[in-house]
């Protein structure tokens, strides 16, 4: 194994406050990655700084051994680092098929202007997409809602149409923001098995942050454990739930201190 | 297309081209080509502010546009001898360009924090038609002669306007034309893949930008056409009046570009020239109101958004069952 994405001493500061400290890991190519953390621990910003949705205050991150940080968020995503939202960011007023197909920019070899004028290659293209989307559609199960428009959808379809549109830009390594957030026991299994499915069937490398305690024990080869900023442990699932320092991160020492 | 569209299409054009001058030919109603062609210039320059709306964007300063395609026009016609039709094109282009500069920064904003930027944009262009030399300040620029002959390899196109029994009718053929012509890149921007990723934009930048849109880049391409329909419109309004002057196109311009915008609905391709044409014929119809026609006027503008929030297009889909 190679590590496809290095994260190295990554640091954010807003003001005085430090949101990420000194962050550093590696990601497998071909593995399942989970960032886990209490509340405020400060995953939602380190997700940002990888996949370049702010710029960073120190560190860098490398993918395949190339600068991404501060770059451009579609610049990154070009290179195949592509991140999914944790709320419900979709095109809501499109239906799922012209989401994924509005997602396919990157494949795109026409230029706008081919596509204003409907040239040959333009025609192409956009067959292409359709056929794509709707394997994308089959792939993650969504056929019942394939013309259904995006605002009318369940959470659970939301985030599995956010993981198509991610799918869509054929990324080298997704990055999945709280893709269990919300779900239901079913839902989160079925998402569960459509991530396995992910690595398995297409060889993505998947980094994700999440909440959700049992589903990342489940899913994930190796976790990454932080908490106020600080990255406080690393390891395969078994040796993160026997970790104390995790332990105590999720169980509060201070309520013990003061004798509660 | 379906084939009542191409049908509806059709008729449109048969309207424009033939059934609107045959009309006034008979009714005598010469007045009505000035106009007419007021409507289809000013629906050229709201395509384009609706265009800026596509990408989430609202623009109420496509008066600086029009000002500045008109002075372009002016300047180069009278100073460097230019063509008419040679400055049509570059007055666009001009605008085009300078809405890059422009764009580059002030399109990073968003919702209100854009609109106020853009209606300061028209204020600028009219202090700045008044400082400048080369715009003849207050006095403006006047006695610019009508479009010359177009002739391309020998063969007239357009025969001189001066030389014309009836200019007003070529000038009315000339902004329908233009209007056609932009509608139609309009249309087809809107229904081409441009189209689907100005949506995405206008959804949702964020997410435009992990699925790889350069989003900045295509909003600059965006606002620039947006600003070259400006700019042509002004260029052929400069055409007909002879002049400019430094209020040829001011803020209730700019406010009115975008009114006509909301009118006609936002989700439809022909929406702004249908609130063009209801808007500056609903005000001229309530000149006989006098004193009480702003008051109507407006007080019919708000009971329109309130029964039609998305413009009197929506209407067609009420009567077509659609949602």
């Amino acid at each position: 194994m190679t590590a496809i994405l290095q994260v190295k001493g990554i640091t954010k500061r807003y003001g005085g406050l430090t949101a990420v400290n000194a962050v550093s890991f590696d990601v497998q190519k071909g593995e399942i990655l989970s960032v886990i953390g209490p509340n405020g621990a400060g995953k939602s910003t380190l997700f940002k700084l990888i996949s370049s949705f702010v710029p960073t205050s120190g560190g860098e991150v490398l993918f395949n051994g190339t600068r991404i940080s501060d770059l451009a968020p579609h610049k990154v995503a070009r290179m195949g680092v592509v991140r999914t939202f944790q709320e419900t960011t979709i095109f809501k007023s499109m239906t799922v098929r012209e989401n994924i197909i509005v997602a396919h920019h990157l494949r795109s070899k026409s230029s706008l202007f081919g596509f204003f004028i409907g040239s040959s290659q333009a025609r192409a293209d956009e067959a292409e997409f359709g056929a794509s989307a709707d394997e994308i559609v089959d792939f993650l199960g969504l056929q019942a809602i394939r013309h259904e428009l995006a605002s009318n959808l369940p959470q659970g379809h939301l985030r599995a149409l956010g993981m198509a549109i991610g799918l869509a830009t054929k990324p080298t390594i997704l990055l999945l923001d709280e893709p269990f957030a919300g779900m239901n026991h079913d839902e989160t299994m079925t998402m569960v098995a459509n991530v396995r499915r992910l690595r398995d069937e297409r060889g993505l490398t998947v980094l994700l942050v999440e909440h959700d305690m049992p589903a990342v024990m489940k899913i994930s080869d190796r976790i990454v454990v932080i908490n106020f900023g600080e990255k406080i442990a690393e390891g395969t699932p078994a040796q993160i739930q026997a970790n104390p320092k995790v332990i105590e991160a999720y169980l509060g020492s201070e309520d013990a201190a003061i004798g509660l | 297309m379906k084939t009542s569209k191409k049908l509806g299409l059709a008729l449109f054009l048969l309207a424009v081209f033939v059934l609107v001058p045959v009309m006034i030919a008979a009714t005598g109603r010469k007045d009505l080509y000035y106009t007419l062609t007021s409507v289809a210039l000013l629906s050229i320059g709201s395509a384009g502010v609706w265009l800026t709306f596509y990408i989430g964007r609202i623009n109420i300063g496509q008066g600086a546009y029009a000002l500045m395609g008109g002075y372009v026009s002016a300047i180069l016609m009278t100073q460097a001898g230019f063509s008419f039709w040679a400055t049509l094109p570059l007055g666009g282009l001009f605008c085009a360009l300078i809405s890059v500069g422009i764009g580059v920064p002030i399109l990073r904003l968003r919702g209100v924090y854009f609109a106020m930027v853009t209606l300061v944009l028209t204020e600028v262009a009219r202090l700045t038609a008044l400082a400048l030399p080369v715009t003849n300040g207050a006095k403006g620029i006047t006695s610019i002669p009508l479009p010359g002959a177009l002739s391309i390899g020998g063969v007239t196109l357009i025969p001189d306007f001066a030389t014309m029994a009836n200019p007003k009718l070529a000038f009315y053929l000339l902004a329908v034309t233009m209007m056609v012509a932009s509608y139609a890149v309009l249309w087809r921007i809107v229904n081409s893949r441009l189209g689907h990723l100005c949506r995405s934009l206008q959804q949702n930048e964020e997410l435009a930008a992990s699925i790889g849109v350069n989003t900045a880049y295509l909003r600059v391409l965006v606002y620039a056409i947006s600003s070259f329909f400006g700019g042509i419109s002004g260029v052929v309004f400069v055409a007909i009046s002879q002049s400019i002057y430094p209020s040829s196109f001011v803020v209730t311009d700019s406010v009115n570009f975008m009114l006509y915008c909301f009118v006609g609905g936002l989700s439809y391709v022909a929406g702004p020239m249908v609130g063009t044409l209801l808007l500056y014929f609903g005000w001229d119809l309530l000149t006989v109101a006098k004193d009480y026609q702003m008051l109507i006027y407006s007080s019919a503008m708000i009971a329109l958004m309130l029964v039609l929030p998305n413009g009197v297009l929506s209407l067609l889909d009420r009567i077509g069952g659609k949602k």
